[in-house]
């Protein structure tokens, strides 16, 4: 590794040995890229599900009989609030302060918490009032899609707990400074698509 | 060989700063304030029964995408990519497929059903 970058840096003289280091980075974060567009390609196809099932609610409970409004804004809001420190947290890391870092990640975490607790409670609430995943086609897709989401952020936040731990045990350095600019990605696109499930499924639902 | 690795975390800042930024709080708290503004509107159009039909869901979908674009750009940088923009041709890409699939499935369903 060093060895090719110090080759690097007798050939090209303007851009330095860090070239050939960025591009692999650059790669790493690419393939990232990819993933997360297959996420956004199968949520997509839950989306379509969910809005093609919509009406099919075999005289069973609609959604808009169900869904109780506040708990979801609240929701939303949590979520927002928490992919603004996730931002924090990458900020922090760039100026190098390791504490400020950790200290933003856990944040995210007990916001995304907040948010898991609060989407168990309102499935819980569902099942109760006779909206279960058999109910009916519309509530298989409505379960299947949040439920996907709540997943993705559920595993999210082991991902960020195990991050946090790395950088308390190794400081910041390119490898976990990459893990954080990713898992952060991650967090950003988890919450896009909280925001089409909030438009498509309640909105437009209860509207 | 210590001195390089020293010399190789300042090449890793002054590259921050120039092609790889990742954002300033500025545009962190900016975009988060947009997102906030973007996230009452429809809600205050819903909750309220502001609007109605094709009109409430021409304002639902266009706040869900300038949202989707808020958090590329300010929060996912986007636009800073480096040059060979293989992130922005694969998000297009993908971006593509899924309009296909949702659009082609409501206009197939559309007409599967029984009047």
């Amino acid at each position: 590794m060093a060895k090719s970058e110090n080759l690097n840096v007798s050939s090209a003289s303007h851009h330095g040995g860090d070239d050939g280091h960025h591009d692999l980075e650059g790669m790493r974060v690419m393939g990232f890229w990819i993933f997360l567009i297959t996420d956004f390609i199968m949520f997509g196809t839950l989306f379509a599900t969910f809005i093609v099932l919509n009406d099919s609610t075999a005289g069973g409970p609609t959604g808009a009989e169900l869904f109780e409004m506040p708990g979801i804004i609240a929701e939303t809001f949590i979520l927002l609030t928490s992919s603004f420190t996730s931002g924090l947290a990458v900020l922090a890391m760039n100026r190098g302060n390791r504490k400020a870092l950790i200290g933003w990640l856990a944040v995210t975490v007990l916001l995304g918490l907040s948010f898991i607790s609060l989407e168990l409670t309102e499935f819980f609430t569902l099942v109760h009032e006779g909206a279960n995943i058999s109910t009916s086609a519309f509530w298989t897709a409505f379960y299947t899609l949040v439920g996907t989401h709540g997943l993705h952020v559920s595993i999210g936040l082991v991902w960020i707990t195990a991050i946090m731990i790395q950088l308390a045990r190794h400081g910041i350095n390119p490898v976990t400074k990459r893990k954080v600019n990713i898992v952060s990605l991650y967090w950003h696109f988890l919450d896009v698509v909280w925001i089409f499930v909030l438009t498509i499924v309640y909105l437009m639902e209860v509207m | 060989m210590a001195q390089h690795t020293n010399n190789n975390t300042h090449g890793d800042h002054e590259a921050h700063g120039s092609h790889e930024a990742h954002g300033s709080l500025k545009s962190y708290i900016i975009g988060f304030v947009i997102s906030i503004v973007l996230t009452i509107i429809p809600l205050v159009v819903v909750l309220n029964d502001i609007l109605e039909g094709t009109a409430a869901i021409v304002v639902l979908l266009a706040a869900a995408i300038l949202q989707f674009l808020v958090q590329l750009f300010y929060f996912m940088h986007l636009k800073e990519e480096g040059k060979p923009r293989y992130n922005m041709t694969v998000l297009i890409l993908g971006t593509i497929i899924v309009l296909t699939v949702i659009i082609g499935s409501i206009w197939i369903m559309t007409y599967n059903k029984v009047a």
